[in-house]
């Protein structure tokens, strides 16, 4: 099988290879901050201005336009604006910007100068999940190599520009993803979403103009202005211009970050990671993380972008393709997936906190095998009392996982009600390690 | 468990450290919940206490955001905290069958210690690390592609005190030394292990003309 290996186009992960490529003097080498030098140059307006020509889109999920975002804080606010750029990386199956942090630090704090200066903000802060020591070490020293450089602090590259950033680690919450949940954790609150109006662009963080952007985005801002909009614009599609990373895990032969033209699709991600595990098939797969509805094979040559996956009834998410083949048994997997779901509501609306919690009860007799007939019913009428009816997209999230599961494979939901999943699909079988014997969780 | 220590005035002065990063020093409250764990092992009432003082806030209200997070301990974890992700993607790969063999094989269940106090175990979330799945994290380094032996031997070297490595991080830190890096100050040791990890590396190495099929598949 020949590889459509010109199929990539490595951008953020070009230098992750290179040993040093974490290190400022790794990272200028290869024409780091120069994009940066540039920016501080142009006019704020400008720089807006170029990030919405290129069409750049949010990589954290919802892939609403970057510069339009930018574009919506006052110009005329008494109070100082802020950055905070989203690091906390805890979808299920996500796992880009953890690498990224890891590797190339720099990337994002040059991302994150561009972006300041673009929205008017002196003060940056990275909200990075606690549970990843590595990059919050790596994320740190970046942004300490950056101040002894005076590319951080004051009077930034001889400008009259100021910006100081704050590396801050979060403490366990997939809530504190949601973007106002994170405003709440970051002033040192129980992290629990915001009702909007008023959006964070005009009351965000300590009731400021803030802009929220994940790692991706920001990081892929320097490239934007290095090479040009009319450059990011020539990739990928029409509607989803740019290159992103995309994460392939689960059952393929060769698990990892592919980066891309958006667009691609996932058979030619699978030929590049050398297929589904050997002598087994694809099931059924996320396009971006377990919170965009799941897909099944006759999907796999359906753009990922943000259009082809909505026209699929799913979304492009956070590109993380996480594979499944026939050995997996779709209620154990939704089971543990709304498990999540239950365990990290954070329990403010009462849809999400009671509901996931009922979603739980009965995928949990379902996998035993002793569902009731009613129960699919009662999962849908669930759902439909869940989704849109709470003050985030975890409510969402949780809704769009079952249905997705139901719509594709109703009829292992309904063999619930007589045979245990793990009898159907023993588990075993669907590891990739060698277990000594077959036990149900 | 011994006694933890009394909270001290080096603690209290770091957290007023934490507290000048910020434009509103209430949003050092999770770095300041973290340094209490590095100093005291969990979060301590006295800890707790020392938050509220240094904040203006009242005990309740800190223990209120403490109890919202997961990282936050409600009593002293092992000197080696070992999180397995059963999250849906690596349960599936292993991550439920290495759960059961170190959880057998030490004893020891969800939030639970060690008799000797070295290894506290934890079933965890997804850690962002699904293309090195089955994941194991020991004070939140990755430790990746485990199997249930593999896991079954990291736990007994944590437990006999050999130093271990990251598969692609630092060497493995105390608890407490992790929690500090964790709440806001440096260890440096941000220099060790490599830039980024095999999987990590898949699409460039294709890119760059190096096709993974025709090297090392493990």
């Amino acid at each position: 099988m020949s590889k459509p290996v010109h199929r990539l186009l490595p951008v953020l992960s070009a230098h992750w290879d290179e040993p040093d490529a974490f290190t400022l003097a790794g990272y200028e080498r290869v024409g780091g901050y120069r994009a940066a030098r540039e920016a501080l140059g142009r006019t704020p307006k400008d720089l807006i201005e170029a990030v919405r020509d290129a069409g750049l889109r949010g990589r954290g999920g919802a892939g609403f336009p970057t510069g339009l975002k930018w574009g919506f804080i006052p110009t005329d606010s008494p109070r100082p604006t802020y950055l905070v750029v989203n690091a906390d990386e805890s979808e299920p199956g996500t796992c880009k910007d953890i690498p990224l942090m890891m590797a190339t630090p720099h990337t994002l704090v040059e991302g994150i100068i561009i972006s300041s200066y673009a929205i008017g903000a002196h003060r940056a802060f990275i909200y990075v999940r606690g549970e990843v020591l590595h990059v919050i070490r790596r994320l740190r020293a970046a942004v300490e190599e950056a101040y002894q450089a005076g590319y951080l602090g004051s009077s930034i590259f001889g400008t009259d520009y100021d910006l100081d950033v704050v590396v801050h680690a979060g403490a366990g919450a997939y809530i504190c993803g949601e973007e106002t949940a994170l405003l709440d954790s970051l002033e040192g609150r129980r992290g629990q979403p915001r009702l909007r109006p008023p959006f964070p662009a005009v009351a965000g963080l300590y009731a400021s103009p803030t802009v929220i952007n994940n790692v991706e985005s920001i990081a892929s801002v320097p490239a934007i202005v290095r090479f040009g909009r009319d450059w990011f614009r020539s990739l990928g599609t029409a509607k989803s211009p740019g290159f992103t990373l995309y994460s392939l895990s689960g059952h393929v032969a060769h698990p990892g970050q592919y980066e891309a033209p958006l667009g691609v699709t996932l058979r030619e991600l699978l030929e590049l990671a050398g297929g589904v595990r050997e002598g087994h098939e694809l099931k059924f797969w996320t396009p971006g993380g377990s919170s965009t509805p799941i897909l099944t094979a006759e999907h796999c040559d359906v753009p990922l972008d943000y259009e082809g996956m909505a026209g699929v009834g799913s979304m492009l998410g956070t590109k993380a393709l996480q594979v499944f083949d026939e050995t997996t048994s779709v209620v154990r997997t939704t089971l543990r997936w709304v498990e999540f779901y239950k365990h990290e509501s954070c329990g403010k609306c009462t849809p999400c906190r009671e509901g996931n919690w009922w979603l739980v009860q009965i995928l949990r007799r379902l996998e035993a095998g002793q569902g009731d007939p009613g129960d699919i019913d009662t999962l849908l009428d669930l759902c439909d009392n869940i989704a849109g009816r709470s003050f985030c997209a975890l409510a969402d999230g949780t809704s769009a996982c079952v249905t997705s599961a139901l719509r594709h494979f109703r009829a292992e939901f309904e063999a619930g009600t007589h045979t245990p999943a793990w009898e159907l699909f023993p588990y075993e079988r669907s590891a990739i390690v060698p277990i000594a014997q077959a036990v149900a969780s | 468990m011994s006694e933890q220590p009394a909270p001290t005035e080096q603690m209290r002065s770091e957290m007023r450290e934490l507290m000048a990063r910020y434009p509103v020093p209430r949003s050092a409250l999770l770095p300041m919940l973290h340094l209490v764990q590095a100093y005291q092992g969990y979060v301590t009432p006295a800890g707790i206490e020392m938050c509220a003082e240094e904040l203006g806030l009242t005990t309740a209200e800190v223990a209120a955001v403490a109890t919202f997070y997961t990282m936050y301990k409600r009593h002293p974890v092992g000197r080696y905290h070992v999180g397995v992700c059963t999250n849906t993607l690596c349960a599936v790969m292993g991550g439920d069958a290495i759960w059961r063999r170190v959880s057998d094989h030490l004893g020891i269940g969800h939030d639970e210690v060690s008799e000797d106090g070295q290894v506290s175990l934890e079933r965890v979330e997804c850690n962002a690390a699904c293309d090195y799945a089955p994941v194991v994290m020991v004070n939140w380094e990755f430790m990746d592609r485990q199997t249930p032996d593999s896991a079954v031997a990291l736990v007994d070297a944590l437990s006999s005190g050999q130093e271990v490595h990251s598969t692609r991080g630092a060497r493995i830190v105390t608890f407490a030394e992790a929690q500090r890096v964790i709440a806001g100050f440096s260890d440096g040791l941000a220099d060790q292990g490599p830039t980024a990890g095999p999987a990590s590396l898949r699409g460039l190495a294709l890119a760059r003309g190096r096709d993974a099929d025709e090297e090392e598949t493990s």
